[in-house]
C-alpha cells in the first residue's frame, strides 16, 4: 500500500485532547439547563417500604423529585432489557428505578431535577426511604446452594442460565485414558472498569417537534438510541438523536444501556428543561458494570508426552443483581470458545452457571471472557509443566496448533483463521534471553533471591463478529460496521464510519486508510463518528473491532469511490474503463501517466454532472455495510519476570515482553498504546485490583482510597514487539489490538509470580496477587 | 462531590482565627484542604463553618532556633522536602515528606493538617514523635505547648481542643554521630503508609548506641513508638544480627489495624521488616 498505512502518524486528535479544547458531556452548557442527581439504595437487598420526596420537593432550587412509581405511571416501557439471549434465560425485568425492592448498593431509587448541582445533593439527603433490610448473597458460588436469599423470585437458585459447550463425553474418555491430570480451583477477581471520564448525559427534548437529543459516555451511540427507543423511552428511534461527544475511555463499561441515562432523558421530558447527569467516581464504582467475578473449577488431562488429551473447565460467572447488556455473553460466548487457546486440545467441555447476586451488575470489561479463559488456560499450562517436570515453553510447543494447520477448527466451535504460535514465542524468547534468564534465576536462588518468568502464549476472538453466527448463539444485535465516504467537489473527503472511538484515535488511523487508498493527505479528510444523526448506523466500538470491521467497511467503501471515479475519468480520458488505472490520487491510462485526472478534477465533474458517462448518478460517494466472515485471531506470547521478596511477599516487576500478531499494523504508534494500557490493566488485575464486596453486599473497596488502579511507579517500561501473520479474510489484513493486553498479562503476571515461589511449593495464588497472600502462600508452606 | 452549603471566613492573623473559632463554635479550619475537602465533599465531613488560615504569614516557614528547628503549621509538604534548613539539620522531615501523595498533594497539604487531621496512615505523625517533637497551641487563654507523645489520642483525634489552633510544631537538633530513615510501604490504591517505620539512632564515639528512636504509622491507630526495641539497642554495637534480634525479641504491637489489603497479623510482620530496615539505614548514616 502507500506511504501511511504502517506508519507511526502522531494522533491528529490528540492537539484538542491534551489543550483542554475537546468537549466532554460534562462540558456542554445548554440555555435553562437543569441538573439530575441519583438516590441510591445503601443496602444490597431491601425491601422499599415508603419513600417520602416532599421534604426535598419543597427546597429551594429543587425542579422536581421522581421515584420508580412516576415513571411507571408516565406510561414509558421504563425499563433497560439484556441484548443477549441464551437458551432458558431468566430475564427478571430491570426497571429504572427500583420500585418494591432494591437489588444491589446503589440501585436507584429516586431522582432530583434541580437549579444546580448543590442543591441537587442537599435534596438527595432530604428524601426518606423506609428501607426493611433483608439477607444479602454476594458469592455466585454460594447464591445457588438451597436456602440461600433470592435475588429475583424467579430465579431459582439464583441461576440465570446454565450453559455448556463442548463434547462432556468424549472429554470423561480423554480423562479417563490420560496419564496425568492437573487441576486448579480460582477464583477470577472481579474488577471496576475505571474510564478516566464518568458516564455522563445531557439530555434535550423538544415536546413540539417531540425530538430528545442525548449527548453521552457512549461506545456506540446507535445501540444506546435503539435500547433507548425500544425498551426505555418508547419514543419513535427517528426522533431520538444520540451524539457522544469526546469520551474519556470505557473499557467496555460505556457499552451498556443503563438507567442513569434513561432516567436524565425521561426527566428532561417531564420538566421540559435540557437536564444534565454526571456520575460521581463512586457512583460509577456503584453502577458500571463490573467484569470478571468467576469460581472456578479446571482440569487438564494430559498424556505421558505432555499432549494434552482434554479440558474440562466449571464456572459459576457472578451477574450481578441485574442482566447488563450482553451480560450473558461475557462469560459463554466469549469465554468457553476461548478454551482451546493456542493449543490443539482434542477434547473440551465447559459448563457455566450464570449466577445472580446481589452486587453491581457484571459485563463486558477490557477482554471480557477471553482474560478469563487464558487465564484458566494458562495456569494450566504451568502447572502441566511443572507437574511433567518439562520447561514451561516446551510443553506449549508440544501443544500449539502448527502454522500448517490453519484455518483451524476447535472443539469449541471457533475456526482460528490464521496463526504462527511458534514465531511470537521465538522472538519472546530471544529478548528476554531465555537460556541465559534461566540460569541467572538459579544463580539468584542459591542466593536467596526469587526471580520467576511467566508466560501467556494467548490467543483471542475479535473483530466481532458475524452477524449471523452471533445471532444463532443468541445476539439481538448485527456485528457489522457501516462506513459512507463523501468526496466533496473540491475533492477533499468525509468520511462517516459506525465505528464509535473513546480514546482509541480512529481519527487517525481510519484517515491513514483514506489517505493511502485515495491518494490525498491527511489534512484533506474528516472522520465523522458517535452521532446517529449524521452516521448511517454502527454498531460502535468494542471487542477490537474497530479496524478489523470499521476499518474494512471503510476499505470497501474507498474501493467504491474509487470505481466510480474510474468511470468518469474513462469518460474524461475518452479511453476504456478497463484500461485506466488509478495511483497515488490520480487516474490514468496505462502508460500514459502524464494525461492524468486527478481525484479532485474528477470529484468536481462527478458533480457537476455537465459530462458524466451515459446513466451514471451524479456525485461521488459510496457506503459499504460491511459483515465480517469470521471473527479475527490475533495471538501473541507475553513474558513477565519478576522478583518476589519473601520476608514481605512485596512484588518487582523486572521485565515485561510482549510479542503481540495483530495481523497488519495500521499505525504502529497507536497499536503501541494500545498494547501498553492493556498490560497495564491486565497487570492491575494480577497485582491490584479487586471489587471486594462483604457479606452484606456492601461494596468495601468502594473509592480509590481501597480500589488499586496500577499507577506509573508500579510498571516497568514494556518491551513490545510483533510478528505479523495478515487476517486472510478483510481486506486490510488487521486483527484488532484493543484487548491483547489485559487478556494476556494476569496469567503471565501470575505464572511468573508462582514460578518465583516455586522453591516453597507453592502452586497457584489467586488474583490480585497483594503482598500479603504471597506471605502467607510462603508461611502456609513453611519456610520463610 | 459537591459538599453542603457552608460559610467561609478568612483569617488573617493567628488572633482573629481564634476568634472566629470562639464566635463559631462548630467551625472547622482550613488549611491545605487536602484532607478536609475531600470529606466534605464525600459528606461525610459537614462542618457550617470553615475558617481559612491558609494565608496567615506568621504561620508559615522553617526556623533555625539553634538547639531547635521550628516550623510553622502552614508549611507544606514540598517545602518542607526543599528547606535547605531540614536537610542539613533534620533529614528525616524530607525523607518522610517527600512521600507524601503525589507532587500537588505536597504543594497543598501542610505538615499542621496532617498532623491534626492524624490519619493513621500519615506520614508525619511518627516521624514527628521520633524526633520527640513539641506542638503549639493557641486559643482563647493563649497559647500551650504539648509534646507529641500527648498529641495523639485516637484514631484521627488530637489534643487539639475545640477552639485552638496549631500553630508550629519544634524539633530539637540532633546531635552528631546521628543517623535517621523514614521508610513507607504505601498502599497501592491510597498511596497512605500501611507500615512506615522512623528511626533515629545515635552512635557514642566506640560506636555502640547512645540513643534510638522507632515509631510506626500505619499499624495501629495512633503512631506507635517502640521504646522496647530502642530501649534494648541501647549500648549495643548495632550490627545486622543485633538490630535484627532486637526486633524480633522485643517488637510487639498490640492491636494493630487491618483493612482488605492488609490485615493486622501482616502488619505485624511488616513492622519487624520495616524496624529492620529502617535501624540499618539510620545506623548506616550515622556511621557516615
Ligand atoms: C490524594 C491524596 C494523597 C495523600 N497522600 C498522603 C500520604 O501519602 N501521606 C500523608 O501523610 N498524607 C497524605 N495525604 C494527606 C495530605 O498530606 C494532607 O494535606 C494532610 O493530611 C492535611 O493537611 P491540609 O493542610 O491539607 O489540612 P486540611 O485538609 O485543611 O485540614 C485537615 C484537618 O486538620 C485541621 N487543621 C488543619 N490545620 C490546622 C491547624 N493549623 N490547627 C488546627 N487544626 C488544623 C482541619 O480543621 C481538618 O480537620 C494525601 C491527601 C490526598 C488528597
Amino acid at each position: 500500500m502507500g506511504q501511511y498505512i504502517g506508519a507511526a502518524i502522531k494522533r491528529l486528535e490528540d492537539p484538542a485532547l491534551i489543550t483542554g479544547r475537546a468537549k466532554y458531556t460534562d462540558d456542554l452548557q445548554l440555555p435553562n439547563m437543569a441538573y439530575a442527581a441519583i438516590l441510591r439504595s445503601p443496602y444490597a437487598h431491601a425491601r422499599i417500604k415508603r419513600i417520602d420526596t416532599s421534604k426535598a420537593a419543597a427546597m429551594e432550587g429543587v425542579i422536581a423529585v421522581f421515584t420508580g412509581e412516576d415513571i411507571a405511571q408516565s406510561g414509558v416501557p421504563g425499563v433497560v432489557p439484556v441484548g443477549w439471549l441464551l437458551p432458558d434465560l431468566k430475564t427478571p425485568p430491570h426497571p429504572l428505578l427500583a420500585r418494591d425492592k432494591v437489588r444491589h448498593v446503589g440501585d436507584g431509587v429516586a431522582v432530583v431535577v434541580a437549579e444546580d448541582r448543590y442543591t441537587a445533593y442537599d435534596a438527595l439527603e432530604a428524601i426518606e426511604v423506609e428501607y426493611e433490610p433483608l439477607p444479602a448473597v454476594v458469592n455466585p458460588a454460594d447464591a445457588v446452594k438451597e436456602g440461600q436469599p433470592l435475588v429475583h423470585e424467579d430465579a431459582p437458585n439464583n441461576i440465570a442460565f446454565d450453559w455448556s459447550i463442548g463434547d462432556k463425553e468424549a472429554t470423561d474418555e480423554a480423562f479417563a485414558k490420560a496419564s496425568h491430570v492437573v487441576s486448579l480451583d480460582l477464583v477470577n477477581n472481579r474488577l471496576i472498569p475505571n474510564a478516566m471520564e464518568p458516564r455522563a448525559t445531557l439530555a434535550d427534548y423538544n415536546p413540539v417537534t417531540g425530538e430528545l437529543t442525548l449527548w453521552m459516555t457512549s461506545q456506540n451511540p446507535h445501540i444506546h438510541r435503539l435500547l433507548m427507543s425500544l425498551a426505555s423511552l418508547g419514543l419513535p428511534e427517528h426522533k431520538i438523536r444520540v451524539i457522544a461527544p469526546a469520551v474519556g475511555g470505557g473499557f467496555g463499561s460505556k457499552i451498556h444501556h443503563y438507567p442513569d441515562e434513561a432516567i436524565t432523558a425521561w426527566c428532561a421530558m417531564q420538566v421540559g428543561r435540557p437536564v444534565k447527569w454526571q456520575a460521581t467516581r463512586m457512583e460509577t464504582y456503584l453502577t458500571d458494570a463490573h467484569g470478571r467475578d468467576h469460581v472456578t473449577h479446571a482440569e487438564m488431562a494430559l498424556d505421558e508426552n505432555g499432549r494434552i488429551l482434554g479440558l474440562r473447565v466449571q464456572t459459576y460467572a457472578n451477574l450481578g443483581a441485574y442482566l447488563s447488556t450482553f451480560a450473558p455473553a461475557v462469560p459463554t460466548y466469549l469465554y468457553g470458545t476461548l478454551l482451546s487457546g493456542e493449543y490443539d486440545i482434542p477434547a473440551i467441555y465447559c459448563r457455566v452457571i450464570g449466577v445472580f447476586t446481589h452486587t453491581t451488575p457484571v459485563d463486558a470489561y477490557r477482554g471480557a471472557g477471553r482474560p478469563e479463559a487464558t487465564f484458566v488456560v494458562e495456569r494450566l499450562m504451568d502447572l502441566a509443566a511443572r507437574k511433567l517436570g518439562l520447561d514451561p515453553t516446551e510443553i506449549r510447543r508440544r501443544n500449539f496448533v502448527p502454522p500448517d494447520k490453519f484455518p483451524f477448527q476447535t472443539q469449541v466451535a471457533l475456526q482460528y483463521d490464521s496463526g504462527n504460535y511458534e514465531a511470537a514465542l521465538q522472538k519472546a524468547l530471544e529478548i528476554i534471553d531465555y537460556k541465559n534468564l534461566r540460569q541467572e534465576q538459579e544463580r539468584l536462588r542459591q542466593e536467596g533471591r526469587y526471580i520467576g518468568i511467566g508466560f501467556s502464549t494467548y490467543i483471542e476472538a475479535c473483530g466481532l463478529a458475524p452477524s449471523a453466527v452471533v445471532g444463532s448463539l443468541g445476539a439481538q444485535a448485527g456485528q457489522w460496521e457501516s462506513a459512507l465516504v463523501r468526496i466533496h467537489p473540491t475533492g477533499k473527503v468525509t468520511v462517516y464510519s459506525g465505528s464509535s472511538a473513546h480514546g482509541q484515535g480512529h481519527v487517525t488511523t481510519f484517515a491513514q486508510i483514506v489517505a493511502d487508498k485515495l491518494g490525498v493527505s491527511l489534512e484533506d479528510i474528516e472522520i465523522i463518528q458517535s452521532d446517529t444523526d449524521q452516521v448511517q448506523y454502527g454498531w460502535g466500538t468494542y471487542g477490537s473491532r474497530s479496524a478489523a470491521v470499521g476499518g474494512s467497511a471503510l476499505a470497501v467503501a474507498l474501493d467504491r469511490i474509487v470505481e466510480k471515479g474510474r468511470k468518469i475519468a474513462a469518460h474524461l480520458l475518452e479511453a476504456a474503463e478497463e484500461d485506466v488505472v488509478f495511483e497515488d490520487g490520480k487516474y490514468y491510462v496505462k502508460g500514459a501517466p502524464d494525461q492524468a485526472k486527478t481525484l479532485q478534477e474528477v470529484a468536481l465533474q462527478a458533480y457537476l454532472a455537465h459530462n458524466l458517462p451515459k446513466g451514471l448518478e451524479p456525485a461521488l460517494e459510496a457506503v459499504a455495510f460491511y459483515d465480517p466472515p469470521n471473527f479475527t485471531f490475533p495471538f501473541g506470547t507475553h513474558v513477565a519476570v519478576v522478583e518476589v521478596i519473601p520476608e514481605t511477599g512485596e512484588i518487582k516487576i523486572l521485565r515485561y515482553v510482549a510479542v503481540d500478531d495483530v495481523g497488519n499494523v495500521i499505525n504502529p504508534l497507536i497499536v503501541d498504546g494500545q498494547v501498553h494500557g492493556g498490560i497495564a490493566q491486565g497487570i492491575g488485575q494480577a497485582l491490584f485490583e479487586s471489587a471486594v464486596y462483604d457479606e452484606n453486599g456492601n461494596l468495601v473497596t468502594g473509592s480509590m482510597l481501597d480500589y488499586a488502579v496500577p499507577k506509573a511507579h508500579f510498571l516497568p517500561s514494556f518491551e513490545v514487539d510483533r510478528t505479523v501473520t495478515p487476517c486472510p479474510h478483510n481486506p486490510l489484513g488487521v486483527k484488532g489490538a484493543g484487548e491483547t493486553g489485559s487478556i494476556a498479562s494476569p496469567a503471565a503476571i501470575v505464572n511468573a509470580i508462582v514460578d518465583a515461589l516455586a522453591p516453597f511449593g507453592v502452586e497457584h495464588i489467586d488474583m490480585p496477587v497483594t503482598p500479603e497472600k504471597i506471605w502467607r502462600a510462603i508461611h502456609g508452606n513453611g519456610r520463610s | 462531590m459537591y459538599p453542603p452549603r457552608f460559610d467561609y471566613y478568612r483569617a488573617a492573623s493567628v488572633q482573629e482565627a481564634v476568634q472566629l473559632l470562639q464566635a463559631h463554635p462548630e467551625a472547622k479550619v482550613l488549611a491545605g484542604g487536602h484532607s478536609l475537602l475531600p470529606m466534605m465533599k464525600l459528606r461525610l465531613a459537614a462542618p457550617p463553618v470553615l475558617v481559612d488560615i491558609g494565608r496567615i504569614e506568621e504561620l508559615r516557614g522553617i526556623q533555625d532556633l539553634g538547639d531547635r528547628l521550628r516550623i510553622g503549621a502552614l508549611t507544606t509538604h514540598w517545602e518542607l522536602e526543599r528547606s535547605d534548613i531540614l536537610a542539613r539539620k533534620c533529614p528525616l522531615i524530607p525523607e518522610a515528606a517527600a512521600q507524601i501523595g503525589d507532587r500537588q498533594v505536597r504543594h497543598r497539604g501542610t505538615i499542621g493538617g496532617n498532623l491534626v487531621h492524624a490519619d493513621p496512615g500519615s506520614d508525619l505523625p511518627a516521624v514527628i514523635l521520633a524526633l520527640d517533637g513539641t506542638l503549639h497551641l493557641a486559643g482563647p487563654n493563649g497559647t500551650r505547648q504539648v509534646a507529641a507523645r500527648d498529641f495523639f489520642l485516637d484514631l484521627m483525634t488530637t489534643a487539639v481542643q475545640p477552639g485552638e489552633i496549631l500553630t508550629a510544631v519544634e524539633v530539637p537538633v540532633l546531635g552528631e554521630r546521628t543517623g535517621t530513615a523514614y521508610l513507607k510501604f504505601e498502599h497501592p490504591a491510597s498511596g497512605y503508609a500501611v507500615c512506615g517505620a522512623a528511626a533515629i539512632v545515635t552512635l557514642n564515639a566506640d560506636g555502640t548506641v547512645a540513643q534510638a528512636r522507632l515509631c510506626f504509622n500505619g499499624i495501629t491507630s495512633t503512631p506507635f513508638n517502640a521504646q522496647n526495641v530502642t530501649d534494648a539497642l541501647v549500648g549495643h554495637t548495632p550490627d545486622d544480627a543485633t538490630i535484627e534480634g532486637v526486633v524480633d525479641q522485643h517488637l510487639h504491637v498490640g492491636d494493630p489495624m487491618g483493612d482488605v489489603f492488609a490485615s493486622g497479623a501482616y502488619r505485624v510482620e511488616l513492622a519487624k521488616v520495616f524496624a529492620k530496615r529502617a535501624l540499618k539505614q539510620a545506623r548506616d548514616r550515622a556511621q557516615a
